[in-house]
């Protein structure tokens, strides 16, 4: 792809924002009809990169999401393809009415990335975390979603956006990801899953945050149990690759998903829907954040209470791989 | 009625002693938003130490006075102001932000004793306020409603429907204080979203507005009793103030919306509060 230079060079030495940031100036000098808009969160989702280096092309409205999203989608109709950066929680909510009749219904062209998702913004508090936007924002119809899962997915991703037609949702985290791709040739494409392992016994489909747990405990349950877990990067929730997920069911015939997210909805909702339709029997379990609102705390500690880091990923994996699924007679034993 | 020495000078002290009460939560918490807390604590001060009617032992008590903290971002602020009235135990303050605590950097009334509502979104609270401030009215009881605002907080559409709510219904027992202290996260608030003509506009939408010094408890005492005596239309006080008031290599400064201390900075940040304190106490002893 041409103009992406990002690596794990750059993923070691800025957080995932502020790859956004300069990729999305990189992307700023190619396109000139991209424009930029936050709300008074500038500097924390990165896109003020853009504001310093095109401050014609960006505007900042104070705390304002709601006409923000509404503006987005005017200067979307007028011919020009707004990137708009603010918290997930007030993407995915507090403009919601606005991106959903104005951005999605009309099925425009604005590229929404939102920061600070699910409990990465953990000591924030409960207020401030966002573990429902998946469930909302895949079921606004037109609308693409996508979980990168590091700083080098987001960059793809942010440029990916750009040449897909239409609304795009990009979830990102605060600070820092852990590394999953030192480069970007490895074949990143919007709605295609990227096997990350191959593995037989088992599926576990992650994204976001998710990946990188998932592959640990993959490879750590390689060692210690032999066993061949096959680990899915499912970075686009919407459209969703359905054609993984079946092949999963059909040759793995357990599976698990893992998001830092509500298991409401979210990309265990997705999964299922698309795994139910097969008509083929599997084991089936969605980590992530229980049907509550979240504790307070470091994103990690968070992640390790709910479950969803590799300790928790593993031990959900040895679990169901102690029980049988195919139906018998004795159902007690079945998952 | 004005302030007696005594009263000044009590809540002086008072104020003073939240302050460095707050540096040292946002010591123990790594970070926080020091800047709009040490902008609001005179505000929070007075209210809670002079005017409102509340009961720390009981804090569901049915005619408690109620207060909102609308810009529920500066939890370092008022958490320290909660556990030094007897909300809960300082030594909780010391955990703020570790995982599991109840105290994040937003205050959660789920969490917390003493606080009305779980704020952080902002443009919630004046809502709430007017909603609380309606139902008081309807059942006949006689407690106040408060809700303070920040300046940027007043970009949101949501706090001009509820004022337009407030003032349409006469909603003459809210008491709102904007923290005018001209910064936002981005910037100075006339940089990034103008808010002037900002008294008119107040006034355009039907309310009764009061401008005020906001880290001057004589100007505070008396903004508050006019605000709680408006019969007519509800009052607005625009408590004019400076963001990281007391400390300063912060103050004024937008970039200080949020930060963290090290030992060095926490020292110097103490020092200086106890210098601002004497000046405002030398000013007093001149009236
Ligand atoms: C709806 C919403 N949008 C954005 C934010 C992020 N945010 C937190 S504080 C802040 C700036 C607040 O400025 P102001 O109201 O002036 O507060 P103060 O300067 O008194 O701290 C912003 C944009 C938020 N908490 N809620």
């Amino acid at each position: 792809m041409s103009g992406l230079t990002f690596t794990m060079l750059d993923t070691a030495k800025m957080s995932t924002a502020e790859i956004y940031g300069q990729a999305l100036c990189e992307l700023g000098d190619e396109h000139p009809e991209i424009v930029g808009l936050s709300a008074d969160l500038a500097k924390s989702t990165k896109i003020g990169a853009f504001g310093e280096k095109f401050p014609d092309r960006f505007f900042n409205v104070g705390i304002a999401e709601q006409n923000m999203f509404g503006m987005a989608a005017g200067l979307a109709k007028a011919g020009l393809v707004p990137y708009v950066s603010t918290f997930a929680i007030f993407t995915a909510m507090r403009g919601l009415d606005q991106v959903h009749t104005d951005i999605c219904y009309q099925n425009l062209d604005v590229k929404m990335i939102a920061t600070h998702a699910g409990l990465s913004f953990g000591q924030a508090g409960t207020t401030h975390h966002c573990t429902e936007d998946i469930a909302i924002m895949r079921s606004m119809a037109n609308l693409t979603v996508v979980v990168p899962a590091d700083g080098v997915e987001t960059a793809l991703a942010v440029r990916a956006a750009y040449e897909r037609k239409g609304p795009v949702y990009i979830r990102i985290n605060r600070g820092f990801d852990q590394v999953v791709y030192d480069g970007p040739d490895y074949g990143f494409e919007l709605g295609k899953a990227v096997t990350m392992r191959e593995g037989t016994d088992l599926t576990i489909v992650a994204c976001g945050s998710t990946v990188w747990r998932a592959v640990e405990a993959a490879a750590m349950l390689e060692k210690s149990d032999g066993l061949k877990v096959r680990v899915l990067n499912m970075h686009t929730i919407k459209p969703i690759d359905a054609e993984a997920i079946e092949r999963a069911v059909k040759e793995t015939r357990r599976i698990i998903t893992v998001e830092d997210h509500s298991v409401v909805g979210g990309l265990g909702g997705a999964v299922a829907e698309v795994a139910a339709g097969t008509g083929k029997s599997f084991s089936f379990k969605r980590l992530g954040v229980p049907d509550c609102f979240s504790i307070i705390g470091l994103h990690e500690d968070l992640l390790a209470h709910y479950g969803i880091d590799e300790n928790g990923i593993a031990a959900a994996v040895r679990e169901m791989m102690g029980k049988d699924f195919e139906a018998d007679d004795d159902w007690e034993d079945e998952v | 009625m004005a302030l007696t020495t005594e009263e000044r000078r009590r809540l002086e002290d008072k104020a003073h002693e939240l302050r460095l009460l707050s540096v040292d939560t946002v010591a123990w918490a790594g970070s926080g938003h020091v800047g709009g807390s040490m902008s609001a604590m005179d505000i929070m001060t007075i209210l809670y130490h002079k005017y409102m009617r509340v009961d720390p032992k009981d804090p569901a008590k049915p005619d408690r006075d109620r207060f909102i903290l609308s810009k529920g971002h500066v939890g370092v602020g008022y958490a320290p102001l909660l556990a030094d009235l007897g909300y809960f135990d300082k030594e909780l303050l010391r955990e703020y932000n570790h995982t599991g605590s109840p105290l994040g950097m937003h205050l959660d009334s789920n969490k917390v004793r003493g606080v009305e509502a779980s704020t952080g979104s902002l443009g919630h609270g004046l809502a709430i306020g007017l909603g609380m401030a309606l139902g008081a009215r309807l059942r006949g009881e006689a407690w106040k409603t408060f809700v303070l605002l920040g300046d940027g907080e007043c970009d949101e559409g949501a706090v001009w429907e509820s004022a337009m709510a407030a003032a349409h219904f006469k909603a003459t027992n809210l008491i709102t204080v904007v923290d005018r202290n001209h910064c936002m996260i981005d910037g100075p608030t006339e940089d990034v979203m103008a808010l002037e003509p900002f008294a008119d506009k107040w006034r355009a939408f039907g309310f009764e507005v009061i401008e005020a010094d906001g880290h001057d408890f004589d100007a505070l005492a008396s903004a508050i009793e006019r605000a709680m005596a408006a019969t007519e239309r509800p009052a607005v006080i625009i408590a004019d103030t400076i963001k990281g008031c007391g400390i300063d290599f912060i103050a004024g400064d937008y970039k200080w919306h949020y930060g963290g201390f090290d030992a060095e900075k926490l020292a110097k940040a103490k020092e200086s509060l106890g210098l601002y304190h004497e000046s405002r106490l030398a000013k007093g002893a001149e009236r």
